[in-house]
């Protein structure tokens, strides 16, 4: 029973991990219909400009962490701006190649500068954040990532109900002509989406690689679990992403622990085409409203 | 009536439209609408009413259309061509054909969509005005749109509008598919709207009858052209409009399809 728990709460703080990067894959999919193949690879930058900022610089945490969330942000806007704004108005398919276009651009400038090895953060949580639920222990870092993991969703959840901004996207996702003819700026909406999709595909990035250390191919695969997830929850649904990152993270843990770990990388796949056989919008994809 | 022409918000000069660089839809378009004024356009399916709008309002860009002849002179200046950002932000606001909700917004997030030209500026009296008008969205406020009637949403889609604060309001076949009830109460909104907040509006209609009660100028459109305009209760009592559109025959009578004499049914208007 012990064993048990132990798996549910790395489950959930490793799904919630998902969840969060699955959100930016799903913001840019709502907003321009665009499939991201190159989301991984944000979550390379993220963890590797992570790295350069405490283990080379050796700038404290806090304010590392800060300039990579404003960093990716940035990277996010100017990915859109010089990549994607040329595209606008081709066809859907230049923009998807586009994308598996800069996926390779971005693991090979990644290589070049880090190479393929295994690196490491220093240690830097504090044993504190350790939490002992009985004879259950919860290491710092699914501690950290849970708590990221559900502060930036629950930040996300209200920015999307209650901004001006928030707002806005989701007119864009929903009905881009008539977003426009009310003056909404689609093309600042596209460029915010890559945006906040950049900064928390960075987020997951760190501390996938604290829990895992980073290398870019690694990362670059837990970046394509977006995949399983999204389907999972339905590629429109920002509540479903959550979800299906949570149900993911579960089963990912649950297989290595009761079965094989090396089981591990493949369940979320086998998930995925079971979902797609049987239910094809996925869990919580919006089914169209039909007036009748 | 006399100061009808006295004052010009928009003035479409000889426009042609062409889509994808060879389907050429208007030719040669021309039309005044003073301020302050309801002017009306008639015409049937693929006249160019639609495309007309969104020439005005910029819309045609994303469909790969184009104004490439004439001018469009709003309020002294040019705007063919330009964005529909930098339109909107003019004061000209379109109202699509088919309602076009957000239909996985709430009707009240609908309607704070409207206010994207100003949305630095607080809204509470604009939301109040717009439940004013149209008192049955009020218990709609939290309802996804989607699961809102036809005339609800319509309601929804005007209120939306009026929220940018709009000086020209371009409503295109706001009677589409409503019940005649449905359909006076929102014309009788129109109207109201366009008496007490001195909004310009821009009507194209099928609907001839409704149209032209409310409009004090009208102009009717066939295969990219204006066939015909003049003061709507002219227009009214024109044999032509009162055949084809209004569904009279010409001694008052309506008349059976099958009485018209073929050579009347083919009628074009050039």
């Amino acid at each position: 029973m012990e064993f048990f728990f132990q798996l549910l709460i790395n489950g959930l703080s490793i799904g919630l991990l998902y969840g969060l990067s699955a959100l930016g894959f799903v913001m840019i999919f709502k907003s321009s219909s665009v499939l991201n193949f190159a989301h991984g690879q944000l979550l390379a930058i993220g963890a590797f400009f992570f790295l350069v900022l405490v283990s080379w610089l050796e700038l404290p945490i806090f304010v590392a962490f800060l300039i990579t969330l404003a960093g990716s942000f940035v990277l996010g806007f100017a990915v859109e701006r010089i990549f994607l704004r040329p595209l606008i108005g081709e066809s859907l398919i230049f923009v998807i190649m586009l994308t598996v276009g800069l996926a390779s651009m971005f693991k090979g400038l990644l290589l070049f500068f880090f190479g393929g090895n295994l690196q490491t953060y220093p240690e830097f949580l504090p044993q504190s954040m350790a939490i002992q639920l009985g004879s259950i222990y919860i290491p710092p870092v699914y501690v950290a990532s849970s708590l990221m993991g559900g502060i930036f969703l629950l930040l996300f959840g209200l920015f999307f109900k209650y901004s001006p901004q928030g707002i806005f996207m989701r007119s864009v996702a929903d009905n881009q002509t008539a977003a426009m003819s009310l003056g909404v700026h689609v093309k600042k909406v596209f460029a915010l989406s890559w945006a906040i999709a950049a900064l928390v595909a960075s987020m997951s990035g760190i501390v996938l690689g604290i829990i895992n250390g980073i290398n870019v191919h690694e990362i670059s695969s837990i970046g394509l679990k977006v995949f399983p997830v999204v389907i999972l929850g339905g590629l429109d649904s920002i509540g479903g992403a959550i979800i299906g990152g949570i149900i993911i993270g579960l089963l990912e843990t649950f297989t290595s622990g009761y079965i094989s770990p090396s089981l591990r990388d493949v369940i979320p796949y086998i998930v995925l085409v079971v979902i797609l056989l049987i239910k094809p919008y996925g869990l919580f994809g919006l089914a169209e409203i039909e007036r009748v | 009536m006399e100061n009808v022409q006295n004052e010009t918000l928009l003035q479409i000069n000889n426009i042609s439209v062409v889509y994808s660089d060879v389907i050429q839809v208007l030719k040669g378009v021309s039309l005044k609408v003073p301020r302050g004024r309801i002017v009306s356009l008639l015409g049937s399916n693929g006249a160019g009413k639609t495309t007309t709008l969104k020439a005005i309002s910029g819309l045609l860009k994303p469909e790969n259309g184009k104004v490439t002849d004439g001018g469009i002179i709003y309020d002294g200046r040019n705007i063919q061509n330009q964005s529909t950002e930098e339109i909107t932000r003019l004061g000209i606001i379109q109202v699509l054909e088919g309602r076009q909700p957000f239909k996985y917004l709430t009707v009240e997030e609908n309607l704070k969509v409207g206010t994207a030209t100003r949305w630095t500026k607080p809204y509470k009296k604009d939301l109040e005005l717009v439940y004013h008008y149209f008192p049955s969205l009020t218990k709609r406020r939290k309802t996804l749109a989607g699961y809102c009637s036809g005339g609800e949403l319509q309601m929804v889609v005007m209120g939306r509008a009026l929220m940018a604060h709009p000086k020209l309001l371009l409503l295109d076949e706001p009677s589409l598919g409503l019940a005649p009830l449905v359909v006076k109460e929102i014309f009788r909104i129109i109207k109201l709207i366009n008496e007490e907040q001195g909004t310009t509006i821009v009507l194209v209609e099928q609907n001839a009858n409704m149209a032209l009660q409310i409009a004090t100028w009208a102009y009717v459109m066939e295969n990219g052209k204006i066939v015909m305009e003049g003061e709507a209760e002219t227009l009214k009592q024109n044999p032509d409009v009162k055949e084809f559109y209004l569904g009279v025959g010409a001694g008052g009578a309506t008349r059976s399809y099958r009485d018209v004499k073929s050579y009347k049914r083919r009628k074009r208007w050039l």
